[in-house]
């Protein structure tokens, strides 16, 4: 886990491994960047910026759609019903891409920082687990989910 | 209360002999700080422990002594399922038939260039015997070999420098079993038919599988413990044994009569040769090799039938005898390779050998005797030396790295460092009690990590709160910075630990896997997204292809199994986040639980025993609404028209729902 604890505040210890929750001080500088991420609601992780075209790229729909069976399809319907978590219909229109490949590469600092995912949590109130999907990943099912909401 | 201590005092003045020991000798003012690992932080070493009747190994954090987890090596386990799942119930099969038991009494870590590599973990089965290959990646028991010919796996599972083979060496001499040998006989027939054998087993350098390379056949003597060269003894193995009498009976007595048993010093390199120039015989034996198979998640068993055996009274060069005061325990190497410490249960000397005057000694032809037809060196010419008035009952030496030598002592419950070269007793320490093994990170290895030395005590008594008869056993941490050893910190420990090793834990965590990649399962029964869940008939076999993820199994309702049907439930947990298993449990089961790690698939047979409604779960609370992670499966009676239907989250009432 590498994400800020609440406080921000660095414990001290006895030995000389590295606990698991000490952040670098370089975070802190990046604090304002990130405030800026969450502020356009593009959430907070690795992706910054994603730019979009039509027609869609069917390799990657292709490919989007195998990893959501394998690694989505048990909590995300592709209606707008909500069984574990929220169904997908409309998800491209209501969230911004970043935020998006965000919540799907970062669940857990997304779900400890992000008001928009944490609104999420306070609904469904199981935590979207970390599925181990690589950006490169989520971009496919980040296609997907256009596809799913009927873009061409 | 004082009546007790004075009752302890006696105790300890009746059963161990010369010193009382006071409580005076009670950890130091600073021994908290030392051992205090900050809530978060991470312990300095790993130390892997053996659960002894446990047959299980232990992994604890050190100074800390917090205990991390259990490894189910030799036992079932069932609260991961091992030996119970149809994936790890192949791991304990043996010539035997099914052996869910064992006896683990040492440790040996894997090394290259004579260090820690915290590749594998290696563990001895003694009573069956067996050795284990431990995956320090997973923590979990990658391989079983089965050794034939042998009883007793005692002096095992120790490694040759590189690792180039983990060897065994039977305590019990027997008469061995290869096909066509008659081991029908008379048990006073024991000088006559009865043998002894030294297996070596190797190992593959990438994958560390295990082989039976080949054995070599020795007189009908107990061999204990061993130890592999190092350094300019890389190509030497030695192990120590006791019974050179060749008693049967009463061994207390009958196999403590002479002064001296032995070192038996194996050229592991020249039989090795004689093994490729075809001078072994090839034998006809029945063995298990037993190892989990990581693509498909299952472990295989498989009877082997061949070993070549070699024999020593006509290979001369491949073994020696080096007489070694009263019953030799230990036999340890020390870190340059060049000394050889023997440590005699009854001897009032510890003898330090020269791997060096060995060598001149066999160059020389400075033979006693003749054993059996082996050639025995005179002591003399071997000897290094010996540490004088050491303590009493000497049975185990590790090293530090600064030349010296710590040597356990049950009989006078202590710890004594003495110095290799100059063989001065330097400093020592009583243990709280009767110690046995004791352990130095990187102690058997060319590097020590020093700083510590860990006492794995075999009498409890008085060191912790009671528990009724059956008391935990008790290992003690000792600093071994600066000439005095300072007591730190008791802990106590699963089974019985007999040896440990201990390793820096950045050899070992970085490589830590988290989970095991859907993608790469290639279980036959995965199923690897929850719209390929099915129940699948297969005449009296259900097979139930079964998805688990925060909160919800699929399918979790399943009708249509009958009684005198056999269930596999086979459960993949779909997670890919680290520290998420699921569990799994049916009522009634004549079984256990299983736990599934994220990525994994894992399979528990059923016999349903009575019509009705069942219900299974989650046993490993995994998120808000693990309690919701549930189901129910129908069993109809035998013949019923009850067909199989399945599924999750349907509401509506389905047909077909009466039995006849």
């Amino acid at each position: 886990m590498v994400f800020i604890t609440a406080c921000g505040k660095k414990e001290t210890t006895t030995t000389s491994n590295t606990p698991a929750a000490e952040k670098p001080k370089s975070m802190m500088n990046a604090e304002t960047e990130q405030e800026k991420m969450i502020n356009d609601g593009r959430g907070i992780g690795e992706v910054k910026m994603v730019s979009l075209s039509v027609p869609l790229e069917q390799e990657r729909v292709k490919r989007g759609k195998d990893i959501y069976d394998m690694k989505c399809s048990s909590c995300h319907k592709l209606t707008a019903e909500r069984f574990v978590g929220p169904g997908w219909e409309g998800v491209t229109t209501r969230r911004k891409p970043e935020w998006i490949m965000n919540m799907t590469t970062n669940a857990d600092v997304m779900l400890e920082r992000d008001p928009e995912a944490q609104k999420m949590l306070e609904l469904c109130l199981t935590r979207m687990p970390n599925q181990n999907v690589s950006i490169g990943d989520a971009r496919d099912v980040l296609e997907y989910m256009r596809s799913n909401d009927g873009v061409k | 209360m004082k009546n007790l201590i004075v009752l302890i005092i006696l105790i300890a003045l009746g059963a161990y002999g010369c010193k009382p020991k006071t409580t005076g000798s009670i950890a130091t003012g600073d021994a908290a700080s030392k051992v205090y690992v900050a809530p978060g932080s991470y312990d300095e070493f790993y130390s892997v422990v053996s659960g002894g009747f446990s047959g299980q190994m232990a992994i604890y954090g050190i100074p800390s002594g917090r205990l991390f987890r259990v490894i189910p090596v030799f036992s079932q386990d069932p609260q991961s399922g091992y030996g119970y799942s149809e994936e790890t119930k192949p791991m304990l099969m043996t010539s035997h038939g099914y052996v869910p038991w064992d006896d683990l009494h040492h440790i040996a870590l894997s090394t290259t260039n004579g260090t820690h590599d915290g590749r594998w973990a290696f563990g001895n089965g003694n009573n069956t015997p067996r050795i284990a290959r431990i995956d320090m990646t997973t923590f979990r028991t990658a391989e079983i070999i089965e050794l034939p010919n042998s009883s007793g796996n005692h002096s095992s599972p120790f490694i040759t420098e590189n690792t180039e083979y983990t060897i065994a060496g039977t305590r019990f001499s027997y008469p061995p079993d290869y096909d066509g040998a008659n081991p029908d006989v008379s048990i006073s027939s024991y000088k006559d038919n009865f043998k002894g054998y030294l297996s070596f087993v190797g190992v593959d350098k990438e994958s560390g599988m295990m082989d039976l390379s080949f054995q070599i056949q020795i007189p009908p003597l107990n061999t204990d413990l061993a130890r592999g060269g190092k350094g300019p003894s890389h190509d030497w193995f030695f192990f120590s044994c006791y019974n050179s009498e060749k008693a049967f009976t009463l061994l207390e007595v009958n196999a403590s009569q002479k002064d001296k048993d032995f070192i038996l010093a194996v050229n592991w390199k020249k039989a090795e040769q004689y093994v490729k120039e075809g001078k072994a015989k090839a034998q006809k034996v029945k063995y298990a090799h037993n190892y989990f198979d990581e693509n498909t998640q299952t472990a295989v068993s498989e009877i082997r039938t061949d070993v070549l055996v070699l024999d020593p009274k006509e290979l001369k060069d491949i073994l020696y005898l080096i007489p070694c005061p009263k019953s030799p325990h230990g036999c340890d190497v020390d870190p340059t390779g060049q000394y050889i410490v023997g440590s005699g249960k009854l001897a009032a000397i510890i003898p330090v050998f020269s791997f060096e005057k060995i060598q001149k000694a066999i160059a020389n032809n400075d033979f006693e005797a003749e054993y059996d037809g082996i050639k025995v060196l005179k002591y003399e010419s071997c000897l290094h030396g010996e540490v004088k008035k050491p303590g009493l009952g000497p049975l185990h030496t590790e090293f530090d790295n600064e030349g010296n030598a710590y040597t356990s002592f049950f009989v006078s419950s202590e710890i004594v460092k003495w110095n290799v070269k100059s063989l001065e007793i330097i400093d020592r320490v009583p243990t709280y009690y009767s110690i046995g093994h004791l352990s130095i990170p990187g102690g058997p290895t060319s590097k020590p990590w020093g700083k510590y030395v860990i006492a794995y005590n075999k009498i409890t008594k008085d060191r912790y709160l009671p528990t009724g008869p059956e008391l935990n056993q008790s290992a003690q941490l000792f600093s071994i910075e600066g000439d005095k050893m300072k007591l730190l910190l008791d802990f106590p420990t699963i089974g019985e630990p007999h040896y440990a090793e201990a390793i820096p834990a950045e050899l070992i965590m970085p490589n830590s896997k988290k989970i095991y990649k859907l993608e790469e399962n290639n279980h036959p029964y995965a199923t690897k997204q929850e719209k390929e869940t099915k129940v699948v008939r297969e005449g009296n076999k259900v097979h139930i292809y079964m998805t688990a993820i925060r909160s919800h199994l699929v399918p979790d309702n399943i009708e249509g199994v009958k009684i005198g049907d056999e269930v596999y439930f086979h459960v993949t947990n779909l997670e890919q986040d680290w520290d998420v298993p699921h569990g799994f449990a049916i009522k009634g089961a004549n079984n256990a639980e299983l736990l599934i790690m994220p990525g994994e698939t894992q399979t528990l047979k059923w016999n349903p025993d009575r019509v009705g409604i069942f219900p299974f779960y989650c046993t490993d609370f995994c998120s808000a609404l693990h309690q919701e992670m549930q189901g129910y499966i129908r069993v109809s009676p035998a013949g019923s028209s009850v067909p199989i239907i399945f599924s999750t989250g349907k509401t509506a009432e389905v047909k077909a729902t009466t039995g006849k």
